[in-house]
């Protein structure tokens, strides 16, 4: 019971957080409204007791890449790209995109259950106190089963990071 | 409805312990910031062969409960074209962020509000970086000049200084292989040694990280009076700037609380593991003691009747507390209490150390230039951790050949620690270079970053 509360709550907060995000034409309450929805997924994170999920979450989204959009907004002349209609030549391809989107959601509820093999697998909650560690299990999963992938992952971080510098580096 | 109240009840029912310790922390966190701060101003004058706030209470001692009055009935000033919402929430927001990664904290075996969270060292990190969300956009909400450079300063400072701080703590996570606070302290009970001897650079990076997380000077650009008013504080009066005071103080001890528990040993008394040196459990009580006696020598040179009293109060204080601290080491019916009493006296200890040490720099260094600044974080600072994280991961798997347990494992981390010295001398022959070729090419630019 306590659990669905919590779902409910962090859920209905992460919707109109994001909604409030897209419909504010001021950008500093958008950020600000982002950065809610990010936490209330953070905390649907914690209510599923993924902890590992939910503290990473804080720190790249929240308290990295936010911190750095925040940091971006307040140097851009706002009252310049406030007078701009944004995003209007896009707006049939978004709803397409939307529509579709929804559609297959949409099928993945109604067929869970009626067609063998497709939707959601209900997988059973295992007991509060009986959980494993979650860094160690997080740990183990990337540098075990998933280690190429994720060297992968690094080398194309580390090329973004060096093209990065090497765009920022000013040519003398 | 009935489901609703039901499952307030099973909350209640498993958290009521931790929220009346949560309340009690918030309730009393104020009352500690206001003595840290009067202690900051003591330590100051005594620096600076004065005598530092005297006239309320014998020796200043009720100079914060009159300062906390003074901000609580002063007039609530929000500038006319200040996004209010925003101005509102922003000091909220950087208190909030403090006063919860302190949730995460273990003052002794006994004391942590969330207890045995598997993330725990990370929890404090993360949840105290937020903190900085209410610099920036109170700073931004103030829509004054002074206010929004303070911010942008800030920020780029903390995210500047984050990546060196994070290293550090991973030099000293690799000895554990746990996050949990509670593990991270008892495997340095287990190995006899504390992090700070094995990873020595790791601990001098996050000191300055630190530091500079905290914007406190020499670090304190953010909040410049000489170049910025009080940066992002400048249009902040009457409680909400108190709330800003607050949240950095709060955040002190935080950061000191974190080094205290991954470098310092957390609520260990020192040689812990060292039967003969059992006699250093006596230090606390007789610590407090001194204190006592030391007080009640005093009460005849005091002013007043009340302040006489107050100060014999104090001294009363002090001796209960010594006593408190003498019971479970003579008395064996009070054994038990041991870990807990003194485990919480020597964590509060060393992070009254780590915090003098900051006000010591405060009144020794004087303040960075802002390039300066970003240089020594990403020059020097950020090469330096992540070499030392290396380095660090090399000694260990040496240290697990040659089966080294606890001191021994001295012998294979002391020479990572010295080639981390070389390097760290290296970088700054390279960086001296380079800083003369370029003041020589061109002007500083103060507001880089």
């Amino acid at each position: 019971m306590l659990d669905k509360v919590l779902f409910y709550f962090f859920a209905g907060l992460a919707v109109a957080s994001a909604v409030l995000m897209v419909t504010r034409r001021n950008v500093v309450h958008s950020a600000i409204f982002l950065i809610t929805a990010l936490l209330a997924t953070a905390g649907i994170f914690l209510q599923l007791r993924a902890e590992f999920l939910f503290i990473v979450q804080i720190i790249l989204y929240v308290g990295g890449i936010m911190v750095l959009f925040v940091f971006v907004i307040m140097l851009v002349n706002l009252d310049v790209a406030l007078q701009q209609i944004q995003f209007a030549r896009q707006k049939w391809v978004a709803l397409f995109v939307a529509l579709a989107l929804a559609g297959q959601a949409g099928f993945m509820f109604w067929s869970s259950g009626k067609v063998p093999g497709q939707g959601f697998p209900v997988l059973t909650a295992a007991a509060a106190g009986n959980l494993p560690p979650n860094s160690e299990t997080v740990a183990h999963s990337l540098f075990e089963s998933y280690l190429l992938p994720f060297e992968i992952a690094s080398v194309l971080l580390l090329v973004a990071m060096i093209g990065a510098v090497v765009m920022a580096k000013k040519r003398t | 409805m009935n489901a609703v109240f039901q499952s307030t009840i099973e909350f209640l029912k498993v958290f009521w312990a931790p929220l009346l310790c949560g309340l009690a922390v918030v309730a009393i966190l104020p009352l500690i910031v206001g003595y840290i701060v009067l202690v900051e101003r003591k330590i100051m004058a005594d620096m600076q062969a004065r005598l530092g706030p005297m006239r309320v209470g014998p020796h200043g001692l009720l100079q914060p409960i009159a300062d906390a009055v003074k901000l609580l009935i002063k007039e609530d000033i929000i500038p006319d074209n200040a996004d209010k919402l925003v101005f509102w929430l922003a000091p909220v927001l950087s208190v909030g962020a403090a006063l919860l990664s302190l949730a995460g904290l273990a003052i002794g075996p006994a004391f942590q509000i969330a207890q045995d969270i598997n993330i725990g060292i990370l929890f404090v990190v993360g949840v105290s970086a937020m903190g900085i969300f209410g610099i920036v956009l109170g700073g931004w909400a103030s829509n004054s000049h002074y206010s929004l450079m303070g911010a942008l300063r800030s920020s780029a400072q903390l995210v500047s200084y984050e990546t060196a701080a994070g290293m550090a703590l991973v030099s000293a996570l690799l000895f554990t292989g746990t996050l949990n606070i509670k593990s991270i302290v008892e495997a340095q009970s287990k190995e006899g040694i504390w992090f700070v001897m094995l990873a020595p650079v790791a601990f001098f990076t996050y000191l300055v990280a630190s530091i500079a997380e905290t914007n406190r000077a020499p670090f304190d650009l953010p909040e410049a009076e000489s170049e910025l008013v009080a940066g992002y504080m400048t249009e902040f009066s009457g409680f909400r700037w108190s709330l800003y005071f607050l949240a950095e103080y709060a955040n002190m001890i935080v950061v000191a609380s974190v080094a205290t528990t991954l470098f310092l040993g957390g609520w260990l008394r020192p040689f812990a593991s060292v039967r003969w040196l059992n006699f250093l459990d006596f230090i606390p009580a007789l610590l407090m003691v001194a204190v006592g006696i030391y007080c009640v020598q005093r009460v005849p040179k005091q002013p007043t009747r009340v302040q006489q009293m107050f100060m014999l109060a104090v001294a009363g204080l002090c001796f209960v507390l010594g006593l408190a601290l003498l019971a479970p080491v003579v008395v064996p019916a009070a054994k038990p209490f041991y870990a807990g009493i003194h485990g919480a006296f020597w964590f509060i200890f060393k992070v009254s150390l780590y915090i003098y040490f900051f006000m010591w720099l405060r009144f020794t260094i004087p303040r960075y230039r802002f390039d300066q600044l970003m240089r020594l974080g990403w020059h020097f600072l950020i090469p330096l951790s992540i070499v030392n994280v290396l380095l660090v991961g090399v000694a260990l798997i040496a240290g697990a050949y040659f089966h080294l347990q606890g001191w021994g494992l001295l012998l294979v981390t002391t020479p990572a620690a010295v080639m981390a010295l070389i390097v760290a001398f290296l970088i700054l022959a390279i960086e001296k270079e380079h800083g003369a070729r370029r003041d020589q090419t061109s002007a500083p630019d103060f507001y880089a970053g």
